[in-house]
């Protein structure tokens, strides 16, 4: 039974962990520039696609660089195109557009590789059990792990300790006086909005090995990270991050005692905190829109 | 006679004739079935969207609700149309009652998210409690039953055509009410809030009340759709709850133009003859569904009737 919750609550931890990467990039975007992007899983689906094609030339350690990378830049072309006539607009416009672009992004995916299923392959060495007892800390998983919190360190270290990353938290207070203040704000939306893509793309990668490459790929994975960020509470990056680990460990455990709740379950909890404390685990007082 | 009340008798008098007009544009009579219960969903939606100004993202929940009520009530009940109709349509109001009052503070890009989020609780249990919905596979072994009036006795189950006027029936009882609520006092007041609601605030208005009301009755309808869309394909599944369909509703409205009344509508016949025609004629038609919901947002925002009314001003 130990075995039992322990590998759960493992299993939701690395569930949450995606999920929380794709929640601090949603959060970004919805933070900066009051755009919900829809389209994450379709960027995240991309990722793990340009992984997959990327694989044959560069490796796997090439590709968990370079795919990301890729990504975001498509996420910067997307976002000059497409997304940035619409700042300032009613916001029903960007939800709607980021929603067509998930499904151009996830039937496109289908069209280039095909809708079945394809293999992922992750270096052999990191595949393998590392204990007998505990049969599902793979070195994969513990690998995984390591890089989230490595790109999650990453990003709270830009966010706090640079100059672009003082203007992103300063422009998500108060964009209006950012630039008059002499700042780009064009430019930093744009970087911006590449950054939160770069994370899905990672996702994406890492989920390839994990949950196996298929077009769908990301559709499991956006509605979680929406309920990350409204629990974990709008406005807080932290909170997400805090967020999407939770869920994810609480979807892990009611599998334990009841499987077929177990996507259901952070759907309540969500309507729990917003009943109990409705600017979430760890927002600010006064940022609820 | 206004401009307004020959426009309300074109559309009826088209919709009234377009079993018999569809197969000569090469229709059939259940596609101008769909399009009348999706122009319901679609008007359902756009009295919380067009005439309160708040976007809710998760509509599909409340008409998959009202639709496997219904199914569940004939297959489960042995209930007959109409009763079976109102249970759905009552079980998918509560579950927009009780959602709706934990949501009614949020606004703008907050109240869409959490709209779909909330709608997905909905989708999974019908995903896996396998037993009574069918899960995946969606609910079947049940089909639509005749109407007995007692002094008569209505055929739908057959006849393609008495389903469509049944359908039409519902759709404009359920128009014609909308149409009533929003030219009464609680209709301009929700303009108001849509205006300027902190205006509207000053004025007195319980505008979190108001909200909450707008959205019920927005999901009220919107069920009856749902219940008509089950007993239309004598079928029911998950994705009728899934966040594609609430967007779906959305795009309807946008594209027809949500500022207006019929505007809806005419984004749903669009947006259900083009599905139609895409999916029997290739594969990536998700692709161009969504292209063109980029194409809308970019180039008409405002919608069919905007570009039109512009014109004719011009």
């Amino acid at each position: 039974m130990t075995q039992l919750i322990l590998f759960n609550v493992f299993n939701g931890l690395i569930v949450g962990a995606f999920y929380a990467l794709m929640a601090l990039g949603l959060s970004l975007i919805l933070n900066l520039s009051g755009v919900i992007n829809f389209a994450h899983g379709g960027f995240l689906a991309l990722g793990a696609y340009f992984a997959y094609a990327l694989i044959p030339y560069v490796g796997f350690w090439g590709a968990l660089v370079l795919s990301p990378i890729l990504t975001g830049v498509v996420g910067l072309v997307v976002e000059r195109l497409l997304i940035r006539p619409l700042y300032g607009r009613d916001p029903l416009y960007g939800l709607l557009l980021t929603f067509g672009l998930a499904y151009m992004l996830e039937d496109g995916v289908k069209y280039v590789w095909g809708p079945q299923s394809l293999p992922f392959e992750a270096p052999t060495w990191l595949m393998s059990s590392l204990s007998n007892d505990y049969f599902f800390l793979t070195g994969y998983r513990l690998f995984m792990i390591l890089i989230v919190v490595v790109a999650v360190a990453g990003l709270f270290g830009v966010l706090g300790y640079t100059r672009l990353g003082m203007r992103i938290r300063a422009g998500t207070r108060d964009l209006e006086t950012v630039s008059t203040l002499g700042v780009n704000t064009r430019l930093l939306r744009s970087l911006n909005f590449g950054l939160g893509v770069y994370f899905a793309g990672l996702a994406g990668v890492l989920a390839a090995g994990q949950l196996g490459l298929e077009p769908t790929i990301g559709d499991g994975l956006i509605m979680p990270s929406f309920v990350a960020i409204i629990v974990g509470g709008l406005g807080s990056l932290v909170g997400t991050l805090f967020g999407g680990l939770l869920i994810g460990v609480v979807s892990g455990l009611t599998t334990v005692f009841w499987p077929a709740a177990s996507e259901a379950v952070i759907y309540v909890m969500m309507g729990l905190v917003l009943l109990l404390r409705p600017r979430g685990l760890l927002g600010e007082e006064g940022r609820i829109v | 006679m206004t401009r307004a009340r020959a426009l309300d008798i074109a559309v009826i008098a088209a919709l009234a004739t377009m079993p018999y007009w569809m197969a000569a544009i090469g229709g059939y009579t259940e596609l101008a079935s769909r399009i009348v219960v999706m122009g319901l969903a679609a008007m359902s939606l756009n009295f919380l969207l067009g005439y309160t100004g708040i976007l809710s993202f998760g509509h599909a929940a409340y008409f998959g609700l009202g639709g496997y009520g219904a199914a569940m009530a004939i297959k489960y009940f042995g209930w007959g149309t109409l009763p079976a109709m109102a249970l759905g349509i009552v079980v998918a109001t509560l579950a927009a009652a009780v959602i709706g009052a934990l949501i009614a503070r949020r606004r703008g890009v907050y109240f869409a998210m959490v709209t779909i989020a909330f709608g997905q609780v909905f989708y999974f249990i019908a995903l896996r409690w396998n037993q009574v919905t069918g899960g995946d596979d969606g609910l079947t072994g049940w089909r639509r039953v005749p109407i007995d009036f007692g002094f008569a006795k209505l055929k739908i189950e057959q006849n393609d055509k008495a389903f469509y006027y049944f359908a039409l029936v519902v759709f404009i009882i359920c128009v014609a009410a909308m149409a009533r609520l929003i030219a009464s006092p609680l209709g301009r007041s929700l303009i108001a809030i849509r205006e300027n609601e902190r205006r509207a605030r000053f004025l007195g208005l319980a505008i979190d009340s108001r909200v909450w009301l707008s959205f019920v009755i927005s999901c009220f309808f919107v069920s009856v759709a749902g219940t008509l869309y089950a007993l239309l394909n004598n079928f029911i599944d998950p994705r009728a709850l899934h966040y594609n369909l609430s967007g779906n509703l959305v795009i309807m409205a946008v594209m027809g133009g949500m500022r207006s009344f019929w505007g809806p509508l005419f984004g749903a016949a669009i947006f259900v003859a083009l599905q139609d025609y895409l999916s029997s004629h290739t594969d990536n038609w998700m692709f161009l569904i969504g292209l063109v919901f980029v194409l809308v947002v970019r180039f008409f925002p405002r919608g069919l009737v905007g570009v039109l009314s512009r014109g004719s001003a011009a």
